[in-house]
Order: C-alpha cells, then structure tokens, then sequence
C-alpha cells in the first residue's frame, strides 16, 4: 500500500512501486485530467505538481512520491497563479484540441507561481517540454503574458 | 662459410618445426576434478551469481534476444567477431562441451575443436578463477533452456582471421596460474580483488592497452577508449580517479548504476550494473571498494576533473536556468529546454529519478565529450531497483550540428567545460 | 416516410461552380425533415451529455419529452436546449462553429445551449460534402452552413407559431431572441420551453426563410469555444478518459512489419506480472489486459512473440524511393488535365525549367494515441472512442463482433487531435477483435510507439514538374506528374480501379490559382507495400509544396520577384490576388533583412478558400534554420467564428513546419523506424515565431480552415530558405545538412568563456571546419 496526497485527499493505492504516478492518477484514483502522451518525459501532456513544482508524472515511480503533495489539473485552479492562467487560457481561447492543454496549464501555473512576471525567453524556457500538435504556441506565449498582468 | 650454412639452416628448421610445434600442435585437455559442492540447485545457484559477477551476458545476448544465445558483433579494427551461443543447445551451442572443454577455454582460451579463441573472450581475466566457479558456471549454464541459435562466422581480415596468432599472444599476456590470496591483505580485500580481477575483469575496459592489444598492467585502471565509448580512471587519483569518491558513493555507483553528485552508469558501465553489479551481495560489493581503493593512483587527461562550482550551480532550481543563461539565445540551450530539461533539471539534481541527475558525472566534465555525446546519440537503460530508467536516443531527429550543440552545452552547463564537440564528431560517433 | 435528412447534395464537389449551386439552396437541396419524436434514436443512441463533461445526464435522453424537430435541436419544456452537432471537435472549433449555425436562425445564445455531439447515424447526419458522416477535408462549415441554419430557422417558426396559436395572435407580429418569444404589438412573452408541446405538433416547414447575414448576431463574430473550459480544467473527457464500470486496461502490439502475423507466444512471464488479467492474440497482434495500463504494458513487454513477418520484411524506403522513380518515369499516367498544346508550347519556350519534388510518408501523430474502449455482450457492443468516422467505425466493428450494426452502440467522444489519423477505422476493428475475447469491458490504449509504427502514413511521393518560359519569363506551359499512392483506392471499400484518376493525388497539382496557356497533369499511380491514408491538408499538401515551390523557382528562372511573377498569373483571380498582396503588405515584403534571412511566400487556392502565408527565416551557415516570422492572409468567404479562423491558421501552419522541418516515415526491413517524439520530432514553443493571421472580410460563403494552414507551410519556409540562402531544397523533410555551407574535417575548438558552451558563431565555426 502506497499512501498518497492529491489534491488535498489521501489516497491509499495497492500498485507496483515502479508504477508511473500517471497511471496511478488515471487508472486507479480515476483522475482523468492527466494525459498520456508519449511516456517518455517528451511531450509534457502528464505534468503534475509535486508541492508546486512541475514534474512528468509519466515516468514518475510513485514510490518516489513520498509525502510531497500531488495536484492536478482538476485541481490547479485553486491556486492563484493556476486560476490566472486557467482564466486567460480561456479568455484568449489558447485551446484547440485541448488534449496536451492539461499539461500546457500545469507547466504554466508553476511558472508563474515561481516567476510571476516571465520574459518570452522564461516562458520558452519553461514550456518548451511541452508539445503541441495543435501549434497553439503562440496563443500560450500570449497567455501567459496576460495571466502574469492579471 | 659452408659450416655456418648448414649451421644457420638447422637453425632455421629448428625454429620453423618449433614455431610450427608451438603454433600448430594440438592443445592438451588437462583432466579436472569433479566440482567441490555437490552438483544440483546449490551448484546452479552459485554458478549463477558467478555468471554474473562474470558478467557473461552482456557479451553473449543481444539487446532483446534471449539471454546467452549468443550473437552480439564485436567490431574491431580488423574485422568483427560475433560472440557465440553459450547455451546448452547441442548444435549451436555448448551442449556437448566436457567439463574439461569448458575449463580448458576459460582458463586458456581454447575451443572445443581445439581452436585458439581471441582474447574478446577475457581469457586473461577468467584464468584467474577457481575450478570450483568454472564448473558452477557451466552447471548453470546447463540447466538453462537450450536455444537453437547459431551466431554468425567472424570476419576477420588477414592475418587476424588466423587464430593459431593467438598462441603468441597468449604465451605473453596469459596469467599461468590462479589467484591466490594475498596473505598482507584480509579476507575482504583478497575477495574483492577476485571479483575486480577475475570474475569482474574491469582492467578489459578501464586500464589502457599497448600495441598488441593486451592491457598495459604499468597504467592499470588508468582509463581508455574503446567503441566509442570511455572507460574513465577508476585507480585511487584523487582529482582523475576515483580517490576522492566515497565508500557511499562507489557503492551506490556499482550496485544502483548512480551515486549523488557523480552521475549515472552509460553505455557498457550501465549493462555492467544492469546485468551484473546490482545483483551482488553488498558484501561483495563492499570488497570491491576495498580492493579499488588500493589500486594505486594513475593520472589521466587533467582537464576531464570533476569542476565542482559548474554554471548548473547557480541554477536556483532544478526547473529554472540561472537567471543569465536565459536570455542568451544559443542552440545547444533551445534544445535542452525542450528535449532534456525536464528531466534532468537545471542544476543537475535529476527531477522524476535521481538517475537522471548530472552533477558531477565524468561523462559532462570530460572536455571530449565522447561518452555524453554518446548517450545523447544512442540513449540510455538500466534497471533499477525503482523499475526501468532509461533515456531515448536523440540520434535521428537532431541533425549533426544539433548534436554538437547540445552535447556542449550540457558539457558547459553541468561541467563547466569549454567542449568543442564538432558536427564531425558527431557524425563519426553516429555509428 | 418523413425522411429525416441532413442534407442531400447530389453531385456536390468542391468545384466553385456546385459550391454556388448548393449555397444558393435550390433544388438540389433538401433540407432536413422532419421526423417523429425519438424516432430516430435506437435505445443507446441518444447524443450523449456526458461528451462535455456535464455528468451522467443520458437517462434524461432517453426519457425526453420535449421538441425535436429534427436531428439537431431538442428544447425540453424546462427551456433546457441542447444543439446536437454533426461534425466531430478535434480542436477546429467546430461544435461552436457549427452550434453558431443553428443558434443564429434558432435566436438562442450559446450561453443558453449545451452542445453534444451526434450520435451514428448516416440517414440523420451525413455529410453532404462527404456523404457519409464523417469529419474530414476542411468540409463541416461548408457542409453544414445551409442545413444547419434552416433547421434553425425551421424550428424557431414552429415554436413561434405554437406561441401564436397559443394566444390567437399572427405569428408575423411575433419575434423570438435569447429564446423568449414576444408578441410585439402587445409584449406578451413565452420562452421556448413553455410552447415545445404546441410546436412538436407542427409541421416541419420545408424552405423556411434564413436570416439577411446583416441581421446576424453571431455568424462572424469571434465568440469563446464551447467546450473550451472543460479543456482547461481536466473535465473534458475524450476517448481515451473514458471510465466504464469494471472496465480493465490493455494495450496491444501488432507485428511490426506490416501485413505479418503472429507465429506463436509464449505468455508465461507476461501473465506472471501482477495485475495482468488476460494475453489475447489476434490475427497480427497481441494485447495484454490489466488491471490498469502499467500492467499490461510490463505484460507486454514480458510477452516473447514469434512473427511471421511476410512478404514485407524487406521493405526499406530506398526500395520505395526506387519504385517511384522508375514508376514516375517509366510507368502509365492517368491524366487530370490536358488543356491547350502542350508539346507545341514545349518546343516553343525560350527557357525549360524542370524539377523533381519528394515527399515522404508522414504519421499523424495526433496528440492523444489511438485508444478504444470496448464492451462486447453476447446481444451487443457498446464503444467508446474518438472517431471522425462513427458510422463507419459501427459497420467495422459489428462485422468484427458478427453482430448487425443496430446491435453497436457508439460513443463518440472528443477528440485528441484527428489530422486524419481517426478517419480510421482500423484500431477500432482491431479493439473489438480483442475485446470479444473477454467478458468484460476493456479499454485498449496504443503506446506512442505503437500509434507512430502502426500509424496509417501520409503517402510518399516523387514529382517530376516542368515549365516553359516564354520571352517575357512567364510560364507558356506547365506539366506536373506526380507519383504516389492512391488514398481513395486504400480508403474507399472496393478500392479504385487501375486506370482510373484519383482526385486526391492531384488535388492543388490540376487547379491552381494561376493561369497558363497550357497544361498537363497527370498521375502515376504506385502503391506502397504499406499503408496510406488521409492527412491534415490531404491532396493539396503535398500538391501545394511542388507547385509553390516551382513557381518560385520560375520567377529566379525569369530574373523577377516572386510576388511579381505570381501577381502576373493571377489577374483572373481577384480573390487570390488579394490575399497574396494583403499578405505581403503586412510582411513587409521587400524591405531589406539581415543577411543570411529571407522571405518566402506561398498561394493556394484549396478546400473552398485563398491563403496566402509569407514566411521569414534565417539560416545560419551551421545550417540552422531560424522561424523569425509568419504573416498569413486569408479569405476564406464569410467567417463563421473569425477567432477560431486565426486558431486555425496558427496551428495549422505550425503542423505543417513541424512537418516540413522534422517529419518523415521511414522503413527498414519492413519495419518503421520511428517511435516516439525524439525521434519523430515536433516544433516546439521556444522554436515558434510571432504569428499573424488577417481574415479577409468577404460575404462570399463560406470555405474550409482546418487544413489551409498547412498546406502553406512547406512551400513558404523552402522558398525563404532560398531567398537565405540561394539553395533550393526539393524534398521534405528539408535536409537542413545541406545547409552547411562547407564540408566537414577539422576541428574547431572554441573560444567561448569559460564555462560555456560554443556560442553561435563558434557553432558555425564548427560547422563549416576547414575554414
Ligand atoms: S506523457 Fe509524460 S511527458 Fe509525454
Ligand atoms: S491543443 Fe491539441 S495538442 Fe495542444
């Protein structure tokens, strides 16, 4: 039994200790909002946060987790920096497809929790693990500008 | 005149029927005792933890083939030889092969039909071992599943491909007897040599060779190259060996692959750990220290020490560059923010698996850049005790001059190095 | 029988000539019908409510009791309205765009609606354009524009005639908005809901009278995407988040050469992994079922399977590159177009210019591998999944379980990206093949690797496209043959005979928006030993790279500037010539750039719109390409959401970079070589440049977005590498070696301070060695 902190609930999970902490969240505590891209800490679609910062949970042993306190997509809003960003994602329609966006948030919200007035170079910087088929790098860039005015 | 003649002409043919003698003759097939233990499960195991102290299988399976089975190319300078099937088939492999046989080839490096084998096989190491380890190994190798596989013919140019040369290599280089204990040294140390020596045959990688490819024993464990790859200076140095590591660190190193603030096992050193180091007994491993620790110091490439206070240094996190290096724009930084920095983070602390941490490995100090550049190349696995870590191999979708450009600036940001690694390099290192 | 039909356009084509026929309505039209209340949806089909994230509100479905006239529209007596959509999202917008049609004529906000997709179902929702219900070719808008409204604008005339019987007033005082209906004369009101029960017994009128586009209070207005929020708090469920009750997790490996088969498996150590369930062997794959995806991914790996590879394991792309080649130039053409003397015009040229162009095959890659969740019960299949194709993916997998297709219940979902890929069907067939195999649900997700090598690819092709020039330099001929496979013929059930012109292959290669006094396209047809299908920007794609890139190549030829020379070709299509000079307008085109950077434009007229898209670069003598800059134009008729118009561009000409810059399948010994994003490569944000997109104002109807963008990318980009560097790159991926500007030898150590890596400049220095 692993015991484990996700948005604020504990959850006790009989898995494999080598068992990535996103199949973990998708497969067995039923949170969704994390996404399976490539498995390989390439793309950025399972970022999570481990007491704020920004990991890829995909390659992420969840024995590893320890006490740290995971949060989510589903639960990032509740973060200033994660609701600033949640609002201008919104308000500058950043989303296509929607399916790495998870990930593009999450990255987004623990830079601006970090940096709360990024230059284009940090937030390249910070968001160039994350891949997006839909190319909507520019709007991100642009968003993340307006969150950090916010 | 004439006498000298005949004199200088029996010598000739003295020398010719002796060199023929010694070239050609048939090797003897000394008798040996049965194996002291029991043969049965007992015997097995212990022939399977020597099996991998002895690190048979990284040389005699190919990456997902199955184990032992043989078939991995070796490509040397003159050619390629393939590493043949050890398992207990009776065609392709050694299911035929008397104890005696398979002694005589460990010890002397000889084949079933009698033939000389290349020293690829480290003959020269295993003649170290005890009797009683050679025949547990054979048990276990017997009790596996027999696969049918027959590895592939060596190609080998002239005169390499003339094994009976061997003869004259291994009348210079092969030890002519075991190890015995070294009474001066306790017990722990004398196994620990056993195990760096024989069994573990570390000098094959780490110590440099002279012009008949044998190890140059003046410079043991000193360093060298080979594939590609480096084999960095594992004698007691303090500032280009391994001196200044501690017990916890070489510990870690060879039984997990990794050891704070000193990088990850790549390459031939991560297969050593994946199939052979993790699985000894920490005693063992602890003997191996205690044995390293003595070899005595050998400096190498001065400019390859550990820089201690690299730019990784003043990164404020593992996912934030130092403030300055962000605002430059260089290739070899793009690429890292998207390809490895989530990973690896920016000061070298390694995020999702300490494995993947960088501070003060050898392989980002070495100016060089040859085994970064590598793992950069051709990626890199090991299993762990935390599963499977392993980094993909960025060779076919980065151009050359990609390459190069991350490799220094990983060189320059976690070692502090001013590394010239060209788009020629890469490209020779592409394989 | 009250036919309910979405649309029927017979003979409707992408041809301006039908698309003004069939905006225009008229006879060949007919728009939707009426149809019986919940008549229409077999038990199971109702549009699910669930798609958005809106919970378990499917029983309310199946109990509706309000007004539906129609496919699209149904309004409860509680004023709840749900617009149900045709068209799939996978991230074009087009749930809005689409619920924009209907709301327009219907007078309700989108603030007022729920949106959900479409269950399966060809008789209620087949695509005009496609005719069948699909998503795909940049075609919903166009598709939809006339349907959608008129059952909009249908549905409001009932509801407002039922609150004027209701309260004997004539309907032509009434008006509705915001869904509220008022009797102007005396300000009496009654929401929707209030007279559902009046409208639902009123016929469906046949031709009701749409809105002047000047009344419009959403059409052509950038609104906020429906389902966006659901996308950015991690409530947006698409096929792959699916949760059913004691579902398990598998995933699948298929025989890495393609058309091979499984030999044998020995599943022991894979069942001995804990959490494995099930080892399921099919035909050419075996999937392992878990508790949960890591278990079945470690069963997988422990599986030890024995292929029998077939007769492609020796398929390798030289091979491939080999047979195009000869193909192309020894092999029959089918032609598309001959018009004008083209040997004569040939002979007579002052100047001949010829070229080859190769593309290679291309995997999708869409954000979201390729999953399936399936249930198979001994009366029925039920599935979950993001599919462009439902009713296709129903008829594969009722044949796969031997059930009749009434038996398959499908969810769709969103989708993680399609780009063609999830016109597909395969991976479904292939779950359900599997699930029969176990009595419970089981959800099959592909790992990335399995989703790039067993990926249906983009087709290669070698192009071989001349020109004549005439004294003033301009083109007097022009002949283009492209060689390829054939899409249609691997798409279409019974495939497409030999001999016959596939219109895809040619598609941007036999209209272009230039006109020359002769032409001649034709296409040898060579298909691979493996599979192809449809990508993002399809025809025009590959089409538009050769033709952009060559006329560029002409205007060098000539000694003119490439907006010049295109201008000189384009004075019978003033739209397209608008686009090129907004475009270049708002480039600056022409002003002086640093050196080592260049402007490249591109034009196409494809999917029922014009863009144009200049790109600037900067190429270094490394060899390394830098994005400075990206301006597009487009005109693309009425924009139905101008917001979502830009989206497009955006993206869809990084999609094309991406490709242009990195992608590309190849095959070794019949195996793909590629498997995941390091080695199947992606642009990526600190690679992107500033992006501009001007939507032209036009009240022309409206054409296709999706897939413009794209189709742009590759021609602009080559053609500013050439104005960089003045070496033309005629294949794709573009071998940025060829860049360097010398050799190699040498090497350079550099200069940097201390501590650093090379900058730049000792990078090019290392580059160019022998220096
Ligand atoms: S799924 Fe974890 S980085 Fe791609
Ligand atoms: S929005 Fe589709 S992948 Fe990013």
């Amino acid at each position: 039994m692993i015991t484990l902190n996700v948005n604020g609930e504990t959850h006790r999970v009989d898995v494999p200790p080598d068992m990535p902490l996103l199949w973990v969240l998708r497969d067995v505590v039923g949170l969704n909002g994390t996404k399976f891209g490539c498995g390989i800490a390439q793309c950025g679609a399972c970022t999570v946060h481990l007491d704020g910062k920004p990991v890829r949970s995909c390659i992420l042993p969840v024995a590893s987790v320890g006490a740290r306190a995971v949060t989510t997509v589903e639960a990032v809003g509740q973060s200033p920096s994660g609701k600033k960003i949640q609002e201008a994602w919104l308000a500058l329609e950043v989303v296509q497809c929607g399916y790495c966006q998870s990930g593009q948030v999450m990255s987004a919200a623990a830079l601006l929790a970090r940096n709360p007035n990024p230059s284009d170079a940090d937030i390249d910087a910070a968001m160039a693990g994350n891949i997006c088929r839909c190319g909507t790098y520019s709007r991100i860039r642009a968003a993340i500008k307006q969150a950090s005015q916010a | 005149m004439k006498r000298w003649g005949l004199w200088f002409l029996g010598l000739v043919a003295v020398i010719v029927v002796a060199a023929a003698a010694f070239f050609f003759l048939p090797h003897r097939l000394d008798a040996v005792a049965s194996p002291g233990p029991a043969a049965g499960p007992d015997l097995i195991a212990r022939g399977e933890y020597v099996a991998q102290a002895a690190d048979c299988a990284a040389c005699h399976s190919v990456p997902g083939g199955k184990p032992f089975a043989g078939g991995l190319p070796f490509t040397l300078g003159f050619g390629t030889i393939y590493a043949p099937n050890i398992t207990p088939d009776k065609e392709t492999g050694i299911g035929t092969w008397s104890d005696a046989e398979f002694v005589r080839a460990m010890r002397h490096g000889v084949g079933k039909a009698g033939e000389d084998l290349y020293p690829a096989f480290p003959y020269a190491a295993y003649a170290l071992m005890s009797d009683e380890d050679i025949l547990a190994v054979k048990a276990y190798l017997s009790s596996l599943t027999p696969v049918r596989a027959q590895a592939p013919a060596n190609d080998l140019k002239f005169p390499f491909n003339q094994r009976y040369l061997m003869r004259a290599w291994k009348l210079l280089f092969l030890p002519g007897e075991r190890m015995t204990p070294d009474p001066s040294h306790p017990p722990e140390w004398n196994r620990g040599a056993y195990l760096v020596e024989a069994l573990g045959h570390c000098g094959e990688c780490h110590t440099p060779r002279n012009a008949l490819f044998a190890l140059d024993q003046e410079r043991k464990f000193a360093g060298a190259e080979a594939a590609g790859w480096k084999a960095y200076n594992i004698s007691s140095d303090k500032q280009t060996g391994i001196g200044d590591w501690t017990d916890r660190q070489l510990t870690d190193y060879l039984s997990k692959g990794h050891a704070e603030g000193r990088g990850s096992a790549s390459g031939s050193m991560a297969e050593v750990v994946d199939h052979s180091l993790r699985h000894l007994t920490p005693e063992d491993i602890r003997a191996m220290v205690a044995y390293l620790r003595t070899v005595p110091p050998q400096t190498s490439d001065l400019a390859a020490a550990i820089n201690p206070n690299p730019p990784a240094a003043k990164a404020p996190s593992p996912y934030a560059p130092p403030p300055d290096e962000n605002t430059r724009e260089t290739v070899g930084l793009k690429l890292f923010q998207g390809a490895c920095a989530s990973c690896h983070g920016w000061n070298g602390e390694g995020l999702q698996h300490s494995h993947a941490g960088l501070a003060g490995s050898q392989s980002v100090n070495d100016p060089k850049g040859t085994n970064a550049l590598n793992v950069i190349l051709h990626g890199a696995r090991m299993d762990t005790p935390d599963g499977e870590v392993f980094m993909p191999g960025f060779a076919a979708g980065y151009t050359d001059v990609e390459i190069a450009a991350v490799t220094n600036y990983v060189l320059g940001h976690f070692g502090g190095k001013q590394a010239a690694v060209s788009p020629a390099d890469v490209a020779a290192a592409r394989r | 029988m009250d036919k309910p039909t979405y649309a029927r356009v017979d003979g409707a084509t992408l041809s301006p000539s039908t698309r003004r026929r069939f905006l225009q309505g008229g006879a060949l039209l007919i728009a939707f019908a009426a149809m019986g209340r919940r008549k229409a949806w077999a038990a199971g089909e109702e549009p699910s409510l669930r798609m958005l994230g809106a919970g378990d509100a499917d029983k309310d479905g199946a109990a509706f009791q309000g007004f539906a006239p129609g496919g699209f529209i149904r309004i409860g007596r509680d004023n709840s309205i749900t617009l149900i959509v045709p068209s799939v999202e996978m991230g074009q917008g087009i749930y809005t765009g689409e619920a924009m049609l209907i709301a327009e004529e219907l007078e309700v906000g989108l603030d007022q609606v729920q949106v959900v997709p479409a269950p399966p179902n060809e008789e209620l929702y087949q695509q005009p354009l496609l005719k069948s219900q699909s998503t795909g070719g940049s075609t919903s808008i166009r598709g939809a524009w006339v349907p959608l409204r008129q059952a909009g604008a249908a549905a409001r005339q009932m509801l407002i005639g039922a609150a004027a019987a209701q309260w004997g007033v004539d309907p032509a005082e009434c008006a509705a908005q915001r869904a509220i209906i008022t009797h102007r004369p005396t300000g009496r009101t009654a929401t929707y809901g209030e007279v559902v029960d009046g409208a639902s017994r009123l016929p469906v009128p046949k031709d009701p009278p749409l809105k002047d586009p000047r009344d419009f209070k959403l059409i052509g207005r950038s609104v906020r995407r429906v389902e966006t929020p659901s996308k950015v708090n991690g409530t947006a469920v698409f096929g792959i988040d699916v949760q059913v009750p004691g579902m398990k997790v598998a995933t699948v490996t298929a025989c890495p050469v393609f058309g091979g088969k499984v030999a044998s498996v020995d599943d022991r150590a894979a069942r001995a992994v804990p959490g494995v369930r099930d080892v399921v062997r099919i035909d050419n794959a075996v999937a392992v079922v878990g508790d949960h995806f890591w278990a079945a991914r470690k069963g997988l790996e422990a599986l030890d399977i024995t292929w029998d590879y077939g007769p492609n394991a020796g398929t390798s792309s030289n091979g491939i590159w080999a047979d195009l080649k000869a193909r192309s130039e020894t092999g029959q053409p089918v032609q598309a177009r001959r018009d004008g003397d083209v040997d004569g015009a040939m002979k007579a040229a002052s100047k001949r210019v010829e070229a080859v162009y190769q593309l290679p095959f291309l995997a999708h890659a869409t954000m979201e591998p390729i999953n399936t969740t399936v249930h198979v019960r001994p009366d029925a299949c039920e599935i979950w999944v993001g599919t462009q194709v439902p009713t296709a993916a129903q008829g594969l997998a009722a044949k796969e379980a031997g059930l009749p297709v009434e038996k398959v219940i499908l969810h769709n979902h969103l989708l993680g990206g399609g780009f063609g890929r999830r016109l597909e069907a395969d991976s479904i067939g292939q779950a359900v093949a599997i699930a029969k195999q176990v009595d419970y649900p089981v959800k099959i997700i592909w790992t990335r690797e399995e989703d790039i090598r067993r990926d249906i690819f983009r087709p290669a092709y070698y192009d071989r496209i001349a020109a004549g020039l005439g004294p003033d330099g301009l083109p007097t001929v022009w002949t283009d043959r492209v060689t390829g496979g054939s899409v249609m013929g691997h798409y279409f059930p019974g495939g497409l005979e030999q001999g016959k012109l596939d219109d895809d292959a040619v598609e941007g290669a036999k209209e272009t928006p230039y006109r020359f006094p002769a032409v001649q396209v034709d296409w040898v047809r060579a298909d691979p030993p493996v599979p192809i299908t449809w990508w993002r920007g399809v025809g025009p794609t590959h089409n538009v790279f050769v033709v952009e890139s060559f006329m560029d190549e002409l205007a060098h030829a000539a000694g003119k500037d490439p907006v010049d020379y295109r201008r000189a070709l384009l004075q019978h299509n003033p739209r397209s010539l608008a686009v090129l000079n907004l475009a270049v307008e708002k480039a600056g085109w022409g002003n002086p750039l640093p050196g080592g950077s260049g402007r490249g434009v591109s034009l196409h007229d494809s999917f029922g719109s014009h863009v144009a898209v200049v790109i600037e670069a900067a190429v270094d003598p490394a060899g390394l390409i830098g994005l400075k800059r990206i301006v597009a134009a487009i005109d693309c008729g009425l924009a139905i959401n101008p917001d979502s118009v830009k989206a497009q561009l955006e993206g869809g000409i990084l999609f094309g970079l991406s490709a242009a810059l990195y992608s590309g399948i190849t095959f070794a010994g019949g195996r793909v070589e590629q498997s995941n994003f390091h080695d199947y490569r992606n642009l990526r944000i600190n690679e992107t440049p500033p992006i501009e997109v001007h939507v032209v104002q036009s009240a022309e109807g409206p054409g296709g977005v999706g897939e413009t963008g794209t189709v742009s990318a590759a021609p602009a980009l080559g053609n500013a590498i050439f104005a960089a560097t003045g070496k033309r790159l005629r294949s794709l991926p573009f071998r940025r070696e060829e860049l360097r500007s010398q050799g190699s030898g040498r090497d350079v150590l550099s200069k940097g301070p201390a501590g650093r890596e090379p900058a730049d400049n000792d990078l090019t220095r290392l580059a160019r060695t022998g220096e």
